[in-house]
């Protein structure tokens, strides 16, 4: 198999399971096992045939057509894509797992539905993360949106329909209204929408024009969830727990910054941008998200709320990165990417486990859960610790080279955005771990009748705990292997 | 072209006026068609004054005749008439439908009971 | 083959033009004379089918060999009645008849439940009446000829139309027949206008004697006269009134057939009239059309998107889609750039896939549950899945979602709108088609998170003889957005000759 025809493949490969899946649809061990044997046998493709070429520095590139004049649906992998399907296909395989337990354990209807988008889904994350210009990024973008409708909504109660209204309203509202426009624009000034090194943007539009269309970029993509185009992440809690996960590790917001990372850089060019300084506004929008979201987060209760505004605010971290519009930022940026999805699926995944396993979702009714969950907790500590930004946790690189940019960009207020939203997290994510670990158990409300030995209250089955554990380890892993995600990142910075 | 000044064409515009001005100002459906066929009219006549030509005969080829009309607007007419002579047959069959339907040719009772219809 | 039967062939063939006119209209004497419902169903098959083949093939001597000029009864234009057929209406012969073949092969099944049977070989022969008259209308080099057709047509829509199960389909087809003929008769206004200046009625021989004229109050009325009565014909916002009532009480299949071909080949005709008779300096230049038809195209593409999201019916709220759809073909129009009209023009051809699509999509749910009120859509999406899955690949059309036809049409109106300078345009069309996403999602909405009520009679999915037509559209509305070279090498070839652009 050419590396080539594996980018196709891996694109194809979701959608092969979804034949399966539907095929399987009455028998739900054979359908899970397919969901299964897909998400490893892609993130196979992904890292045993594509990573290696690509970290030798190639760029493997598949045509597909040319649907209109001047615009090709094509592939191109480079090293931002890479990780960004790396993420993507690695962690559907846990969230595969962790649906299977939270999907059983919580008597979830229509649950091949939710297996078949989820699929569609990640087939739209990599055909996101692999696309070779603007225009096949939007097709697989829309694609996300559309796909993952269904989840949100999977309920259908009225609370769910409304929800899954505002998340596609904001999210087709900005595709449709801001980034289809950029694309257009982009088109008609550059006379093509390929990603390539440096931009294509240089010399062909000037100040003000770059700052408007910086603006549809980063504001269409309304995946990134930069204020004010954030509502429909906290609207979409409302889906089950791992669509949550999914939402905002793996594909959704993960290909929205993605988007506007790789527009920073192969559209307008890092160059270009530290040139004109067309990007200086958008560091103040994402300083303003990171340090708001934080604050919001404080004052919820929810934990599925709390960890939806966590994300807004550190979604705006790797847009940051990329609007310092320095190569240390960028790197930053990309590696946040990664690191983040780790740690913010663990906490996702643990508070599907809660769920599930203490029918809690208030974090004022989490006292002493630790002691009867200990490795939820356990696994949320881990997770916590890495979005926080501290050693020897993955997510403490990604927020080392955001640091380092914004001293390459001489922005010493961004610095200091970053510092405050770090101990702003803690703020917000420490308390569940305290209270479940310190705090004695209530003994108020309806907990009266189950007692201080309720059966009830234990660990979750066991694929529901097993996978936020993983992904928990993994936040350590990761600490240790960003040498080799700093190398395939460098590819960006120095081609 | 009719060369005793544009008073034809002053008359063409006065009847499409009215059956316009009929069509929309009468409720009674067989007044509204009896306007369409006045609207209808008037564009013959129109095509019928381009076509003449003063002191132009009918072209016929004939000893002593060297001034003919033009014939193409009138035979154009013939077929303009075959339609509008169509469109009332057609109109009046509906308002025959529409009156068996709903036992009124007024515009505005069907109006009404339609809107009773719908709620 | 015998050398007799190889001339032969070539023969028909050279006569291909006037066949596909003749054939349907005597076709239609038969459909009467049959009076057997299948029997004529099996004529009107065969006719259309033939059609299409044949514009298919006319299509493909365009592209190789050139406009196409036949002198009827062998008399030479201009004094002659010519049938021409170039690029543009080859494109448009080509989508009038598949759509009617299609939509025809649909027509059984629904028209059993809709139209008592001993009517349905006289509503075959109004049907085949009407292809007449619209391939008639496109194929014509004559501008009488296209009043005579128009009128042809839409005497029998108007039959067609009050074959509707309600009372209300009588009215709704007597105020289309008294709108069409006003329309129709200031279109002969119009030609007589242009008679009076040029002395011809050859289309091709009036554009060159009126570029020798020049412009004068004759010709600016003229045009207004000629923009009256297509507008009229194309229910341009506002003289749609019509539409609505005429599409939503009309039997699902006319409406199908209906929204996809006669307001597109009254597209063309002003399309033809502004380009090839006016030119467009003249009506741009001096006359302004743009002036005119842009903001009427930008408040039909609001308004009429804004009112369909208020539509409890849901043929009504497509009707209503409708017009706000022949904004974008006006707009493209309007733009008066390469760019805008092949945006026009294509989306002439997409609109009728897409339109046709969701009309027999009506057409299937009618049949099922005897209504297209919003009610009866609940819990669709599980007891007729492959229709609504139909419904919602068009309805993602319609918004203009990447990868289908919609989305073609889009780009090409965004692209000329920005080429003009016009950015608050390009910003307008964006948002519009947002409307048509709240519209479209409310009934899938419906269909896949509403339970149906607990009383509600089982229903099974719809026939295959409705089901392959809506899938074929359906399919149609993707495949033409990614293999794009039909649908948009048509149109942007048609766009740069009607502005004499070098291809």
């Amino acid at each position: 198999m050419t590396v080539e025809t594996a980018v196709g493949l891996a694109v194809l490969w979701p959608l092969a399971g979804i034949g399966l899946i539907a095929l399987f649809r009455r028998w739900p061990n054979v359908r899970e096992t397919a969901t299964l044997l897909t998400a490893g046998s892609l993130f196979a493709i992904v890292a045993k045939v594509i990573l290696p070429a690509v970290m030798a520095g190639g760029r493997p590139r598949l045509d597909i057509i040319e649907v209109l004049p001047g615009l090709q649906l094509a592939f191109e992998v480079e090293p931002l894509g890479m990780l960004f399907a790396l993420v993507a296909s690695g962690l559907w395989i846990v969230t595969t797992l962790y649906s299977i337990g939270y999907m059983r354990g919580h008597h979830e209807e229509n649950q091949t539905r939710f297996y078949i988008c989820f699929a569609l889904a990640i087939s739209g994350a990599v055909g996101v993360a692999f696309a070779a210009n603007v225009f096949t990024l939007f097709v697989f973008y829309e694609a996300i949106t559309l796909s993952t409708y269904p989840l949100v909504t999977h309920h259908g109660t009225e609370a769910a329909k409304r929800a899954g209204r505002v998340y596609l309203g904001i999210l087709m509202g900005t595709s449709v209204g801001f980034l289809l426009f950029a694309l257009v624009w982009t088109y008609l000034a550059a006379g093509t929408t390929e990603f390539r090194p440096g931009g294509i943007l240089a010399g062909q539009i000037d100040g003000w024009q770059l700052i408007v269309l910086l603006g549809l970029y980063a504001f269409g993509t309304g995946k990134a969830a930069l204020m004010p185009f954030h509502r429909w992440l906290p609207a979409a809690m409302v889906a089950p727990t791992p669509v949550s996960a999914l939402l905002h590790a793996v594909a959704v917001v993960k290909a929205g910054v993605f988007t506007v990372l790789k527009v920073l850089v192969y559209v307008f060019g890092i160059d270009l941008l530290a040139s004109t300084d067309a990007s200086r506004w958008l560091t103040w929008v994402a300083a303003f998200t990171i340090i708001a979201a934080s604050i919001v987060a404080l004052t919820k209760d929810n934990l599925k709320a709390r960890l939806a505004y966590s994300t807004i605010s550190q979604l705006s971290y790797i847009v940051l990165g990329g609007a310092l519009a320095t190569s240390a930022g960028v790197l930053g940026g990309g590696m946040h990417i990664a690191m983040h999805a780790v740690g913010k699926i663990t906490l996702f995944f643990c508070a599907g486990a809660i769920l599930v396993g203490a029918h809690k979702t208030e974090i004022s009714e989490m006292d002493g859960l630790g002691r009867r969950m200990p490795f939820t907790f356990g696994a949320f500590l881990l997770g916590s610790l890495s979005v926080i930004g501290l050693p020897p946790m993955g997510g403490s690189w990604s927020k080392w080279y955001l640091m380092l940019g914004t001293v390459e960009a001489g922005q010493l207020t961004m610095m200091l955005v970053l510092m405050a939203s770090s101990l702003l997290s803690i703020a917000y994510l420490m308390p569940v771990v305290v209270r479940g670990f310190f705090r004695p158990p209530t003994a108020d409300g309806h907990d009266d009748q189950d007692g201080e030995d309720s059966p009830k209250i234990r660990e979750a089955p066991l694929l529901c705990v097993m996978p936020p554990v993983l992904t928990g380890i993994g936040c350590v892993v990761l600490f240790f292997y960003a040498d080799d995600i700093y190398r395939l990142l460098m590819g960006i910075v120095t081609p | 072209m009719f060369e005793g000044g544009l008073y034809p064409y002053w008359i063409v515009i006065f009847l499409m006026m009215t059956g316009l001005y009929v069509v929309i100002s009468r409720d009674n459906l067989v007044k509204k068609v009896i306007g369409l066929n006045i609207f209808q009219v008037s564009v013959i006549m129109f095509y019928v004054a381009m076509g003449k030509v003063r002191g132009g005969t009918a072209p016929i080829e004939a000893e002593g005749f060297t001034i003919y009309s033009n014939p193409l607007p009138h035979v154009l007419m013939l077929t303009a008439i075959v339609v509008g002579v169509a469109t009332t047959a057609l109109a009046l069959s509906l308002v025959v439908r529409i009156n068996e339907a709903y036992a009124t040719i007024e515009e505005d009772e069907i109006r009404e009971l339609e809107r009773e219809e719908e709620a | 083959m015998t050398g007799g039967e190889a001339d032969l062939i070539t023969r028909v063939s050279d006569d291909l033009p006037a066949l596909q006119i003749a054939v349907p209209l005597l076709s239609a004497a038969i459909c009467l004379l049959v009076r057997r419902a299948r029997a004529a169903w099996a004529v009107a098959m065969v006719v259309a089918w033939g059609s299409f083949a044949s514009a298919c093939v006319l299509l493909s001597r365009v592209l190789q060999s050139g406009t196409i000029s036949y002198a009827e009864g062998g008399w030479r234009p201009p004094w002659g009645i010519e049938l021409r057929i170039d690029l543009l209406n080859a494109l448009v012969l080509l989508v009038v008849t598949g759509i009617c073949a299609i939509v025809l092969t649909a027509s059984p099944r629904s028209l059993d439940q809709e139209v008592w049977r001993e009517h349905h070989h006289k509503f075959y022969a109004l049907y085949l009446l009407c292809m007449t008259g619209l391939a008639g209308m496109t194929i014509t080099g004559d501008a009488f000829n296209i009043f005579v057709f128009l009128e042809i047509s839409s005497l029998s829509s108007y039959a067609l139309i009050a074959q509707g199960t309600t009372r209300r389909a009588l009215t709704s087809s007597l105020q289309y027949l008294v709108m069409g003929t006003i329309g129709g008769t200031f279109l002969l206004l119009g030609i007589g206008m242009i008679y009076m200046v040029t002395g011809t009625l050859n289309i091709a021989d009036m554009a060159v004697q009126l570029a020798a004229v020049g412009p004068n109050r004759t010709v600016l009325v003229a045009l207004a006269c000629i923009g009256i009565g297509t507008g009229i014909k194309l229910a341009v916002f506002p003289l749609h009134i019509w539409l609505p009532n005429a599409y939503t009480y009309a039997p699902a299949i006319v409406t199908a057939f209906l929204a996809a071909t006669a307001t597109k080949v009254a597209y063309y005709v002003l399309v033809r009239f502004v380009f090839s008779v006016f030119g467009a300096p003249l009506a741009f230049g001096e006359l302004r059309l743009d002036a005119v038809l842009m903001p009427l195209a930008i408040a039909a593409m609001f308004a009429g998107s804004f009112v369909a999201i208020f539509q409890d019916d849901i043929k009504r709220m497509l009707a209503y889609s409708s017009v706000a759809q022949i904004g974008y073909m006006v707009l493209g129009l309007s733009l008066a750039s390469v760019s805008g009209l092949t945006g026009g023009l294509v989306h002439l051809f997409n609109h009728a896939i897409m339109k046709s699509g969701l009309f027999l999509v009506m057409a299937a749910v009618v049949l099922r549950m005897g209504s297209t009120r919003l009610d009866a859509f609940a819990g669709l999406g599980r007891r007729m899945p492959f229709t609504m899955a139909a419904f919602v690949v068009a309805g993602l059309s319609l918004i203009g979602v990447p990868l289908t036809v919609g989305f073609v049409s889009k780009w090409y109106l965004v692209v000329g709108a920005i080429e003009g300078g016009l950015w608050p345009v390009a910003v307008l069309i964006l948002l519009s088609s947002l409307l048509a996403l709240i519209y479209i999602w409310r009934v899938v909405e419906v269909a896949y998170f509403r339970q149906p009520p607990e009383d509600a009679p089982e229903v099974s999915e719809a026939p295959a003889s409705l089901l392959v037509p809506i899938w074929v559209l359906a399919g149609a509305t993707v495949f033409f957005g990614v293999f794009t070279s039909l649908s948009v090498g048509l149109a942007s070839a048609a766009a740069r000759m009607l502005f004499g652009v070098e291809l």
